[in-house]
């Protein structure tokens, strides 16, 4: 498989050397009785994009929906180990959810714009945790739509419904949505999944320019997508963590024959 | 059996069971259309200007109308439908959102499908003996009553259907924002369900507004024109059923043009229910 890199150099360390932002401690994850995920740990690198590959039910999306605790909602979902998020566990049961969502964003597969004008659809993350002047929220809605390079579209129809966006529009009002709240880590669950070429393209440029900004991890199918845009690679199989390390060194030297066998195509 | 033997039999069967279904659905039709068309027939010649405007005539005075059994009709279908309306519309949500695994919630769902299918008659009574027998007078509130706790069940379960319907990838999208549970339900599930929920009201409204056994023991009946809901009340199906059994012409006449009046109005509100749901399902 050709990968395209970009200027980097090739290093041979496997473990991201930048401090984390997000620390996986030994992470267990059960469905019920089947776990999902099985004694992972790995450190996500802050303003770096980190990605998650594997073949479906490797447990990709499972890790990434432990980050900002969405398996909440699903009574018999229950996560053990830690992760450490700006210096505490977020699993320990006192860490107040609503606070952490706000703290780490979330875009999903399929664009779930709410059923309300685009002003609103931004305005409505924002007053959860804000009291801003009418004057300052018109300009946070365009900040964030500005961030989510979407403002030139719809800067004339903010009063419309966002369900009368494209898909991709409505992708990158989905992140505008969470840039608005001021997270500090952005995770994208297969946010190109369900989008044309041409609307990949502009999610992807805008991920490499959110990442100034923000910690970002994506889950991804494709793998050209996660050579592309990330910095660091984590390859996992039935749940378990098999390499993480540089983009570059996964998919040209990986350690394992596992992870080989996949980029190469040769499996999965 | 050979191939084509077989084939000619599934053919034969297909089209026994397509002639089969559409003498039923032939069957039903007419029913339907005798139904209205007998009530039009009987009733449009009633309703003149006098059938709104004058109030139901004393035995032997001839003209007379209808204007306090419907101005009773409603007032108490509107009362019933404003405090029905929100209790409905919150069990609803607390079905869908929060019970959909407590027990507490099961018994509520179990509860709702008994009211749906309990004889208007014994709601009518439950109320004759608890708002009735103790205040000693029959009441529009009574009557008003009676109607909600026949309306509050079809709106919990329209309401709940509807939200279930709702994608549970919106509901995470809110979440994901930090919103708290009862912020994503108010204003994200609901309001991508509100044409469903409406319809779910106006459903209602449409079941109340004919609804006579529970009137007959709470509302009564007045011959004279009242808005006084704590005063026995005229309404269109007990006036209805009261003249349609008299000896006196004029009153049966008066009697077919309610019953096409609320034909009417419930054909209209179902048409209404019907284009809000085909709007919601084309966004």
């Amino acid at each position: 498989m050709q990968v395209v890199l970009k200027n980097r150099e090739l290093s041979s360390d496997d473990a991201p050397d930048a401090p984390g932002t997000i620390q996986v401690r030994n992470l267990s994850f059960y469905y019920g009785k089947f776990a999902g995920l099985r004694n992972v740990s790995l450190d996500v690198a802050k303003n770096q994009v980190t990605a998650f590959i594997g073949p479906s039910g490797c447990g990709k999306s499972t890790l990434l929906r432990t980050f900002n605790r969405m398996f909440d909602l699903y009574p018999g979902q229950r996560a053990e180990g830690e992760i450490i998020f700006n210096g505490r566990n977020i699993l320990a049961p006192e860490q107040d959810v609503n606070l952490l969502r706000a703290k780490v964003g979330m875009v999903f597969q399929k664009p779930t714009p709410f059923p309300m004008t685009i002003f609103e659809n931004i305005a409505f993350g924002v007053r959860l945790y804000e009291r801003l002047p009418a004057s300052e929220m018109r300009q946070r809605v365009e900040w964030a739509l500005r961030k989510a390079a979407l403002w030139e579209e719809v800067k004339d129809k903010l009063g419309q419904s966002g369900l009368s966006l494209s898909g991709g529009q409505q992708q990158r009002l989905c992140i505008a949505r969470m840039v608005a709240v001021k997270p500090e880590v952005l995770l994208l669950d297969e946010p190109t999944s369900a989008l044309d070429p041409i609307s990949t393209a502009k999610i992807e440029e805008l991920i490499n320019e959110l990442k100034a900004d923000y910690t970002i991890v994506i889950v991804t199918h494709n793998m050209q997508q996660a050579a592309r845009i990330s910095d660091y690679t984590a390859y996992m199989y039935i749940g378990e963590l098999i390499e993480f390390g540089k983009t570059e060194q996964i998919f040209i030297k990986p350690k394992k024959q596992a992870t080989e066998d996949y980029i190469t195509g040769r499996f999965g | 059996m050979t191939k084509v033997s077989l084939y000619r039999r599934r053919k034969f069967t297909n089209a026994l069971g397509l002639a089969l279904s559409a003498l039923s659905m032939a069957l039903g039709l007419v029913g339907l259309t005798w139904i209205l068309w007998t009530l039009l027939y009987n009733g449009l010649t009633a309703l003149g200007p006098d059938f709104f405007l004058q109030s139901t005539p004393a035995p032997g005075t001839p003209g007379g109308g209808m204007a306090n059994a419907i101005v009773g009709s409603l007032l108490m279908v509107a009362f019933a439908t404003l405090v029905s309306t929100p209790i409905g519309i919150l069990a609803g949500i607390y079905l869908a959102e929060y019970g959909s695994v407590s027990r507490f919630g099961s018994l509520t769902r179990f509860v709702t499908d008994i009211m749906l299918s309990a004889p208007s008659i014994v709601i009518g009574l439950f109320v004759y003996a608890i708002a009735v027998a103790t205040t000693r007078h029959f009441s529009g509130w009574a009557g008003s009553l009676a109607l909600s706790l026949i309306a509050v069940p079809v709106v919990v379960r329209t309401t709940e259907n509807m939200l279930k319907l709702v994608p549970g990838s919106l509901r995470e999208a809110a979440f994901a924002l930090g919103a708290p549970r009862w912020k994503v339900s108010l204003s994200v599930t609901l309001r991508a369900v509100r044409g469903g929920v409406l319809t779910g009201v106006l459903l209602a409204v449409a079941r109340i507004i004919g609804e006579t056994a529970p009137l007959l023991f709470t509302a009564l009946n007045n011959q004279f024109f009242t808005a006084d809901m704590s005063k026995p009340m005229a309404n269109l199906p007990v006036v209805i059923y009261n003249f349609a059994m008299s000896p006196y012409e004029d009153w049966q006449r008066l009697a077919w043009g309610g019953a096409a009046l609320i034909a009417l109005i419930v054909l209209t509100i179902n048409i209404a229910t019907r284009i809000l749901f085909r709007d919601k399902l084309r966004s």
